[in-house]
């Protein structure tokens, strides 16, 4: 099969994916959730899950992952759901409230001291 | 099995980037989101920089489907494709937060995302040009469609003076959004709009929980002082 290059948008895309459009919870990799290897990458691996592997040793959030692998965060997303499918990462869910409901007090007073240390 | 496919592509995109990284703690566990929105040219990107502990990366989202027709004026067959274009940076709060921010695009087709991904977050900037004050109200108006709850950031060019008061008329805003003035370059400025959001958000917060009491009416935390007009 002819591999093809980083710039051939979208065939590549397409490829990497397998075609698929759409994992079962892609939806629930938030932008920021934060990504943790649980493995290293091994050969014959596909690169870009080798890839990720390398960048997750430290927690990277979802969206880091995507603009290092210049790759649009919904092709991010189902790359990943491939890994957490395996056990080859974990995913540290961020812990928001999801809708417009404000979050708490302390946790913005956090947010606050760090941001007057800045 | 072969395992040549695997090797081909990792020569051209990475080079660089990776050096350039600073980890996260090995801790986080926690990703937070502001938002700042805003049109093109606006100073967005500037901003991130301005605050981020990393260089800002970019990345974008795409969205197929059918039958919405939402991105597609052009009534070109076959077009269902919607791409947005954003830019982030970090900070990291904690051993276990990191605050993300992101710099968005107010236009249209970027509210078809907002869902997907921008839900959960904390609060939003409005960074608005007085050059193009019209390019603010729409992303106003969709931020409280989605009770998102935000502030406005002037970013002063050092053009034609305005005062806050007549940008606050000229945007109809709710005298209860914080309006305040900045340099989007400076950084000591645009933690102030940080600092002015999240103070904004703590005040929203504390009053919702001893929402026993009557809601106090609004109050603008206009505490933030002016930048200093630079020369340049």
């Amino acid at each position: 099969m002819k591999r093809l290059g980083p710039d051939d948008d979208p065939d590549r895309l397409y490829t990497v994916t397998g075609g698929r459009s759409r994992s079962a919870d892609d939806r629930t990799l938030d932008l920021v959730t934060l990504i943790v290897s649980e493995c290293d990458p091994t050969p014959g691996m596909q690169s870009e899950h080798a890839r990720i592997l390398a960048m997750c040793r430290r927690p990277m959030a979802v969206v880091e992952v995507s603009a290092e692998l210049r790759m649009p965060v919904s092709v991010v997303r189902i790359l990943l759901c491939d890994l957490l499918d395996l056990g080859q990462v974990t995913a540290r869910h961020p812990r928001t409230p999801d809708t417009a409901q404000l979050p708490a007090a302390d946790l913005l007073k956090e947010v606050l001291d760090a941001l007057h240390r800045l | 099995m072969h395992s040549t496919a695997s090797e081909h592509a990792d020569t051209a995109v990475a080079a660089g980037t990776d050096a350039d990284r600073i980890p996260l703690s090995a801790t986080a566990d926690n990703g937070l989101k502001i938002v700042i929105v805003g049109g093109f040219g606006v100073g967005k990107t500037t901003m991130v920089r301005s605050v981020s502990e990393i260089r800002p990366l970019n990345t974008e989202e795409t969205m197929t489907r059918a039958g919405l027709g939402v991105d597609d004026p052009t009534g070109v067959e076959g077009k269902t494709t919607t791409t947005v274009a954003f830019d982030f940076g970090r900070i990291s709060i904690n051993d276990s937060a990191v605050l993300y921010l992101f710099g968005a695009p107010g236009q249209e087709r970027f509210w078809f995302l907002w869902d997907r991904l921008f839900s959960g977050t904390l609060g939003a900037v409005v960074l608005v040009d007085t050059r193009r004050l019209d390019d603010s109200w729409y992303a106003i108006d969709r931020l409280e469609a989605h009770g998102m709850p935000f502030i406005v950031a002037h970013n002063d060019f050092g053009g034609e003076r305005h005062t806050l008061e007549q940008i606050r008329e000229a945007l109809d805003l709710s005298p209860d959004v914080p309006l305040i003035s900045c340099d989007a370059r400076d950084r000591e400025s645009s933690k102030a709009v940080l600092i002015a959001l999240v103070d904004h958000l703590y005040a929203l917060s504390v009053q919702a929980s001893s929402s026993g009491r009557q809601s106090v009416p609004g109050q603008e935390s206009v505490s933030v002082p002016e930048t200093a007009e630079r020369a340049s």
